[in-house]
């Protein structure tokens, strides 16, 4: 099996213009006869649902939430890039281009990420067109702030909450179209299965999860917009109800697993507290602008109060190892860097599992109430939290789960390799390579779904005049009963071991062997234990109710059933990938200063995963990844 | 799943569509609110008349006599008034009622006074302390001696009120009434006359808090304006 | 910490509840109401007892999923969500008393869980400003001065949750209304629909069957996103005003 990502030809920065110069077109009366089926309602999925729907496709919108706009793309909160240049700078979209590429380990792929930087400035004229309150300066225009990653300041932002403001202007967008009557909109309802017919995707099973009852949904094309998974790790910054099912079903189906490895560890969340804890908060990556990180030079002093440790046996060691960028250095590596000293046990806090980020200097410079303004929601969360007051005290802060880069594999119209099914934002695999940089998720969301998809549809679409399904299908029957048959499998093991006590110990698994960084050692261990506690999952759980009504055990069953399948899949291409890169950190490939050592020459390509069978491996499908523009270098941020 | 909502209603007119929402039905409660907080200033002021001695009084209340038809309309835009003002409040108790059927059991007022949550009891008790009011003063009918009470003034024979008021309030019982009434109708301006600001939207985030205290001083200012006068007569100041 | 639970336990829609009684061992300080419920969750199942179902999603007080009314209060003690109350906020030994969030417009679907739909549908009825992908002018060419941005993000940061008419003794959800009201009527690009954004979204808001506001401020109390009452009383004004204006045949 070959994969073609059907790039269009040309130069670098004319391809996304002569792509829309030629691409087919669909005639509003004939878009009308056409339905669409969106699953997930965040920034892609409702982004593009509301444009489909504007553009007169017939939309059908499904998420598991009570409510669109409680997606998780609500939870970002740092900011959005755009190569605007508003701070004369010197920012431009080829640079966005170049540090996302950079940023990403030269492991993305060139063409979408140079489409994702000329997007960039659309995505903000049109959330300010939608009434989004980005933050601004006195003379009315907007303000930006730099991030992780970058030397210019290019990221637009709403207080700490431009994930919020950015999903209720999709929301908002997508309100207005159900109002009109050309979105549909069903909530509480969960992809259990995608449809596929004749080798097309044409409909999906869905769980009404508050009736129980289990239906199938026909459409001309299905897009996935289901964000990533995170939540394989148990603990991570992902909200609970986030899950691998509708894109690992979609792997079951037939369509390729891209780079599942590739996950991102965010530098800077609230260490972990006790084995209780149900998730982790992240604490905005923006703080790292004022903020600077440390440890004790000497592991006696790590008790200490920190205000008792002097200035000269203090180890800014973001500052120490990287002077140009230094506590703005990209995320894996701030992320490794901290594990490095905690693992020297030099960390601070409970189980020496944190480091400080501290703003006394900041404060000292700038005044408190610039830093109240700044940051003033996320000091309050963490006293909350924490019961700790960030203005006296530095914070403590540690790397978490936070973003996955791996997704289904797509070429470049987002589509899969099975016909139809079209995969956005997060849940596909296409634009951050090994390493994402901040700020450029809700980026990449929004441009995946106001303006790439409803681009590149018509490619599809064009294709499928009279070629309409409907739900009698044999395949619809077949893929309804096979999710009753799970479900109602569940229900009746009748075991002892709650859902969350295995989801813990395949977090534990997943985050010792194949966390922030990995060995072969650990990974085939990984890969041993994983399937036996598959093995007594499905031979020892214990799961209360039925399956009819809110039962939200049997939900949380249904999706840890696949992470326990699917993070077999995680090691095994860990285990495969042997070089270091990005948020890919293999012990054996660092160089002797500890960083990722890449190698280029086996292992610059996308590695896309088949299902093979439930009890037979997967096989490899290489994309390799052709730079036309960019020369391959050793990612530096000294 | 969610469905579609209504279309823009056609049909009414859309005065009516206001009156009948949510918010018209409040803005005409307080605007009602608003009359009869000025027709209570105005009576207070009047009521003044009675430190400027006997002849004050029975002069102003000759005046108001003497307006005949004119007294007619302000009684009955008076009446229509507080018709109104106590029609719209049912309107909303009712709504209300139906909005929050099932009330929580473990139960926290959450930042509500206690003149808030009583306005409609403080209201209905208003409400009564007014019919006795015009029983008493008015319609002189809990005590008709009041009817034969004559005195003479600029040479004509007037009716006395300032003997009728004096009479009236040396009852103690009849005072405390009148005091008792007068408390409850400053608990139901104390949070009115605040809330019919928010209601008309005259309020910030600055000016609220400053509204809420003037106007609650407001309230108290009048209750001690009122209650001035039978405590006059009481304690003899007045005779 | 040990705490006795008082939760509300319902079947289903139709059925009526009651009150249950738990106990809650080794709490850890440190822990959120949630995680909390989810300890005496895993102690319930061991016990084959069916856990107490309730919603909650992102746990970091953005998404609004989480609802429950403690002692009386929605979100309970404090400002912010159910999912950021720590344990430590309570005495050790306490009664708490769980229950869901109370308005008729928010129909309970089982236990803890309601049904928020009809804030959805107000949305729906004039919440956004009428826009298409790729019509919009450069971002910078309405300047939009600082005081009136941050007004609108102040009244844009609703969660939607639906504490405020779960709080109001009316069930009145003029907070939530007047939030997004306020939101797209300060900025310039929402202008042009003010008038009918707010006549169709209050009315729709009065057809869900939402009760009226007393100005009892109980909604404002319990915000977890910091929105003012104030933002009412704009409203009003708003609506009565575009009222008056459709009244006169005034185009809006």
């Amino acid at each position: 099996m070959t994969l073609d990502a059907n790039i269009p030809a040309g130069p670098l920065d004319k391809k996304w213009t002569s792509f829309k110069n030629t691409a087919k077109l669909v005639n509003p009366a004939n878009k009308r006869k056409f339905d669409i089926i969106i699953v997930g309602s965040g920034l892609a999925g409702a982004a593009s649902a509301a444009t489909l729907a504007e553009q007169g496709y017939k939309v059908k919108c499904f998420c598991y939430q009570d409510s669109p706009r409680r997606a998780h793309s609500i939870a970002a909160q740092g900011g959005i890039n755009a190569a605007k240049n508003y701070q004369n700078d010197g920012d431009s979209v080829y640079r966005l281009f170049y540090d996302t590429i950079k940023g990403g380990d030269f492991r993305a792929r060139e063409a979408n990420v140079h489409r994702l930087a000329e997007i960039s400035n659309q995505i903000i004229d049109q959330c300010v067109a939608q009434g989004v309150p980005f933050a601004r300066e006195y003379g009315g225009l907007l303000d930006n702030r730099s991030f992780g990653g970058a030397q210019v300041s290019r990221t637009f932002y709403a207080r700490g909450q431009t994930g919020q403001q950015l999903l209720l202007g999709t929301y908002s967008a997508l309100s207005h179209q159900i109002a009109l009557g050309n979105v549909e909109m069903f909530s509480k309802a969960e992809m259990m299965d995608l449809v596929v017919v004749d080798g097309h995707a044409k409909g999906i099973v869905v769980r009404d999860m508050t009736t129980g009852e289990i239906t199938s949904h026909a459409g001309d094309a299905v897009l996935l917009c289901t964000g990533g998974y995170g939540n394989v790790f148990y603990l991570s910054t992902n909200a609970r109800g986030c899950n691998v099912t509708a894109t690992y079903r979609a792997y079951k189906r037939g369509a390729l697993f891209a780079n599942p490895c590739y996950t991102q560890i965010h530098p800077t969340c609230i260490p972990v507290s006790g084995e209780y804890q149900s998730k982790l908060t992240l604490m905005s990556e923006s703080l790292r602008n004022d903020g600077r990180v440390w440890v004790p030079k000497r592991k006696e002093d790590c008790a200490k109060e920190p205000k008792d440790i002097p200035e000269d046996a203090r180890d800014y060691y973001l500052e120490r190892k990287y002077p140009s960028y230094g506590n703005l250095a990209p995320r894996d590596i701030s992320s490794r860097s901290a594990k490095e000293v905690c693992d020297d046990g030099r960390g601070v806090g409970p189980g020496g599992l944190g480091v400080y980020l501290d703003f006394a200097d900041a404060i000292k410079r700038l005044g408190k109430h610039v830093i109240e303004e700044r940051y003033g929601n996320l000091f309050e969360m963490y006293h909350n939290i924490t019961g700790e007051d960030a203005y006296e005290r530095p914070m403590r802060i540690y790397p978490a789960v936070h973003y996955t880069m791996g997704g289904l594999w797509v070429d470049y119209n987002l589509m899969s390799n099975i016909p139809g099914l079209h995969v956005l934002g997060e849940a596909n695999f296409s634009d951050h390579g090994a390493n994402r940089l901040g700020a450029s998720a809700l980026m990449q969301g929004l441009a995946d779904g106001y303006f790439v998809l409803p681009n590149t549809l018509g490619t599809y679409m064009a294709s499928q005049f009279g070629k309409k399904v409907d739900a009698s299908a044999p395949a619809f029957k077949e893929a309804v009963d096979s999710v009753k048959a799970r479900v109602q499998k569940l229900i009746s093991i009748k075991g002892t071991r709650s859902v969350d006590s295995f989801h813990r110990e395949l977090g534990k698994i997943m985050w010792d062997k194949c966390g922030m960084a990995r060995d072969k050692k650990g990974l085939e261990e990984a890969l041993r234990k994983i399937p036996k506690l598959r093995e007594e999952f499905w031979t020892n759980l214990k799961l209360l109710g039925s399956a009819d009504g809110i039962n939200m055990e049997l939900e949380r069953a249904g999706r840890v059933a696949d992470f326990l399948e699917f993070g077999e899949l995680m090691c095994l291409d860990a285990l495969n990938r042997n070089e270091s890169c990005g948020g890919h950190f293999r012990t054996e490939y660092q160089t002797p200063e500890g960083e990722a050592l890449r190698d280029d020459e086996n292992f610059d390509y996308v590695a896309a995963w088949k299902y093979e069978g439930d009890n037979t491996a997967p096989t490899l499908v290489k994309e390799p990844l052709v730079y036309e523009e960019v020369k391959l270098a050793t990612r530096s941020y000294k | 799943m969610i469905s579609a909502p209504s279309k823009t209603r056609r049909g009414p007119h859309p005065i009516l569509l206001w009156l009948l929402s949510s918010i018209g039905k409040k803005t005409i409660v307080a605007l009602t609110g608003i009359c009869l907080v000025l027709f209570v200033t105005g009576h207070l002021l009047g009521n003044f008349t009675i430190y400027l001695g006997p002849d004050w009084l029975n002069a102003y209340a000759l005046h108001l006599q003497s307006l005949g038809p004119i007294l007619w309309v302000i009684r009955l835009g008076l009446l229509a008034v507080v018709g109104a003002h106590i029609l719209f409040t049912m309107l909303l108790w009712k709504e209300n009622q139906a909005a929050r059927p099932k009330k929580y059991i473990a139960s926290d007022p959450i930042q509500t006074t206690v003149f808030a949550r009583t306005m409609r009891l403080s209201g209905l008790c208003v409400l009564a302390f007014i019919v006795f009011h015009l029983a008493h003063f008015t319609l002189q009918i809990v005590d008709p001696s009041f009817k034969h009470l004559e005195t003479t003034l600029d040479g004509h024979q007037v009716h006395d009120v300032y003997r009728m008021v004096v009479l009236g309030f040396s009852n103690l019982p009849v005072s405390l009434i009148y005091i008792g009434g007068l408390f409850l109708l400053t608990l139901h301006l104390s949070h009115g006359i605040g809330s019919l600001f928010q209601t008309l939207g005259f309020t910030n985030r600055t000016t609220r808090p400053l509204i809420e205290l003037a106007t609650k001083a407001y309230a108290w200012l009048l209750f001690l304006g009122y209650i001035s006068i039978p405590v006059s007569v009481l304690t003899g100041l007045v005779k | 910490m040990k705490f006795y639970l008082e939760v509300w336990r319902q079947k289903g829609p139709e059925s009526g509840g009651k009150l249950e009684h738990y106990e809650a061992n080794n709490i850890p300080a440190e822990a959120s109401f949630l995680e909390m419920l989810d300890i005496v969750n895993e102690d319930l199942t061991a016990k084959g007892i069916e856990p107490i179902q309730f919603d909650s999603d992102c746990r970091e007080g953005i998404c609004g999923n989480c609802s429950l009314t403690i002692n009386g209060v929605p979100h309970g003690p404090g400002r912010g969500t159910t999912c950021q109350l720590y344990m430590r906020k309570f005495r050790d030994g306490q009664i708490i008393t769980i229950e869901p969030f109370r308005a008729d417009s928010f129909p309970v679907e089982r236990d803890l869980v309601v049904n928020r739909e009809a804030y959805d549908r107000i949305m729906q009825a004039g919440g956004f400003i009428s826009e298409r992908a790729g019509s919009a002018p450069d971002a910078n060419s309405v300047p939009i001065p600082k005081v009136v941005a941050d007004v609108a993000m102040d009244a844009a940061a609703c969660i939607g949750c639906g504490a405020c008419a779960a709080a109001c003794p009316n069930g009145s959800a003029m907070l939530f209304v007047s939030a997004k009201v306020t939101h797209l009527g300060l900025l310039p690009q929402g202008k042009p629909e003010n008038d009918r954004r707010v006549l169709s979204m209050v009315r729709q808001m009065d057809k869900e069957g939402f009760g009226n506001c007393s100005n009892y401020y109980a909604c404002e109390a319990v915000c977890p996103a910091g929105i003012p009452a104030s933002f009412i009383a704009g409203m009003n004004r708003a609506y009565s005003f575009a009222s008056i204006k459709e009244s006169v045949g005034i185009p809006l």
